[in-house]
């Protein structure tokens, strides 16, 4: 079986964390900026980072419908705080002007956790990871206010949706690329193999 | 080292070193805008900002009127946190721990113990493991950016020269921190106990430092940022992002000159974005020639 070539949005944010847990993984990990960047991926990652500036930077260089086109055409996508914002259909708060790739049919509300002096570690039981519970390093994090019926709820910290999956799109409101257990990211590596072979059939 | 006062959870965690570094690592790619006021903040943050530093006056501002450089004012503090969602940072006295609690109170997202401000004390620093909010320290060398870090710092800018508009110093501090990294590189664990004896630093960070290449935590580059080009020099030259201080607002066209630092930022190594990026920007802020600047006008030597 062949191994996943895998990006990583690379506009801005903690870019190097991902390379390294989706090598740790086993994919061929790369980072993406330019349109025909993201056109040789079998899979993408969405980083932490801040999301105004992403979502900014994304329109201005001309990615944002490249990326809507291809998550529309079932890309596998992962994106983590900032990301996961990017994935949502709907931001609760948006800033002026900021838009989303989407392809989750959610809301989310921005720096729902509050501020960096409330940001916080926690132990986060994901539905789809095996074992012991991942660590959860939540950042300023956003939360998931509702979802639509085809999105499946993967966990949940203190009453508040942190995880989420629907079809090829998966999304958490925390930061496993900040820590040592690529857990997550070998689910992730997964959904973008089986991906590929499909699409090379 | 870590506490809870803000969680009534007993199995969440606030303010460990790994929500502190981890936030910077959010910052990376970005730039960091000094703003004085709600408007500027805003400006920032639709220019594409990662982050606001909040204080009164920019440092070529401080240079102008001289005097002693304090704290800002809380009201003017929390206009800033209360108009944009980015992160808003401000500044803290060296030394001065008591201004960096009032700063936590306020809910500020990172302290910046800066000697753009007058040190409030000539041999300490401040404990920075005491406080839940994470602190940036700035750094002439790596023994001076290891000590800070050493004292709980969780991010490094370069100093640079602030309030210049000179990047000369800027290259010469990130160069010098490179170039010292590098040479721990080639060093076996017998030279690393002197090395952190040169350095003045302890021996467990010299190490970590040795094997990973890079500082243990993330380091951005301050001091003289004043065009696109400059930023993108930064980031060739190894800052994972800049702090554009008097740069932009001292400039004749203020948002267009943040959002072009912004792209050249994150396209550092494009000369073509960079050069469309420089085009019709209006006047850049006039600049001081450090040669020229007396000792004791450089911000540069505060901090030990």
């Amino acid at each position: 079986m062949t191994t996943p070539v895998v990006g990583v949005l690379a506009l801005q944010g903690d870019v190097r964390e991902h390379l390294i847990a989706l090598a740790s993984a086993d994919a061929v990990a790369r980072p993406v900026r330019r349109p025909e960047e993201l056109a040789e991926v079998d899979g993408l990652v969405i980083p932490g980072g801040e999301s105004t500036t992403i979502s900014k930077l994304a329109t201005l260089f001309g990615l944002m419908e490249p990326l809507r086109a291809r998550v529309r055409d079932g890309l596998p996508v992962y994106g983590s705080c900032a990301g996961m914002i990017m994935l949502a259909d709907k931001i609760l708060d948006p800033r002026s002007g900021q838009e989303t790739v989407g392809g989750i049919d959610m809301i989310v509300r921005r720096n729902a956790f509050g501020r960096q002096n409330e940001s916080f570690e926690a132990a986060v039981t994901v539905t789809g990871v095996e074992g012991d519970p991942v660590e959860g390093v939540f950042i300023r994090a956003p939360w998931v206010e509702s979802v639509g019926a085809r999105v499946e709820v993967l966990a949940e910290h203190e009453g508040h949706i942190v995880a989420v999956r629907q079809g090829n799109a998966l999304a958490t409101s925390f930061h496993p690329e900040l820590t040592g257990d690529h857990r997550v990211h070998a689910l992730f590596v997964e959904m973008a193999r089986g991906n590929r072979r499909v699409g090379a059939l | 080292m870590s506490s809870t006062p803000a969680s009534s959870n007993p199995s969440t965690e606030t303010g460990t070193a790994r929500v502190k570094r981890g936030m910077a690592e959010q910052l990376k790619g970005g730039v960091i805008m000094d703003v004085v006021n709600a408007e500027q903040a805003k400006i920032a943050e639709d220019a594409g900002a990662v982050a606001v530093m909040a204080l009164e006056r920019v440092p070529a501002d401080i240079r102008k009127d001289g005097g002693v450089a304090r704290m800002s004012d809380p009201n003017m503090i929390e206009e800033i946190i209360e108009a944009v969602s980015i992160p808003v940072m401000a500044k803290s006295r060296i030394g001065h721990f008591v201004e960096a609690q009032v700063l936590q109170s306020l809910g500020v997202d990172y302290i910046d113990e800066s000697e753009v401000l007058t040190p409030a004390d000539e041999v300490n620093h401040s404990d920075k493991f005491a406080f839940t909010t994470p602190f940036v320290c700035g750094a002439t060398n790596l023994g001076e950016a290891l000590r800070r870090i050493a004292e709980g710092a969780a991010m490094i800018r370069s100093k640079g020269e602030a309030g210049t508009g000179n990047v000369v110093e800027a290259v010469r501090h990130l160069r010098q921190i490179k170039n010292e990294i590098a040479r721990l590189r080639g060093f076996d664990n017998n030279e690393l106990y002197a090395a952190a004896k040169d350095l003045r630093a302890p021996y467990e960070l010299v190490k970590e430092t040795a094997e990973l290449g890079r500082l243990p935590v993330v380091l951005f580059s301050a001091g003289g940022v004043a065009t696109p080009a400059d930023a993108a020099l930064m980031r060739q030259l190894g800052a994972e992002g800049v702090f554009v201080g008097s740069g932009i607002f001292k400039s004749g066209d203020p948002a267009k000159r943040a959002a072009a630092i912004v792209k050249a930022t994150t396209f550092y190594d494009d000369p073509k974005i960079i050069a469309d990026a420089s085009r019709n920007l209006g006047e850049a802020m006039v600049g001081i020639n450090c040669d020229t600047l007396p000792e004791t006008e450089r911000y540069a030597n505060r901090g030990w």
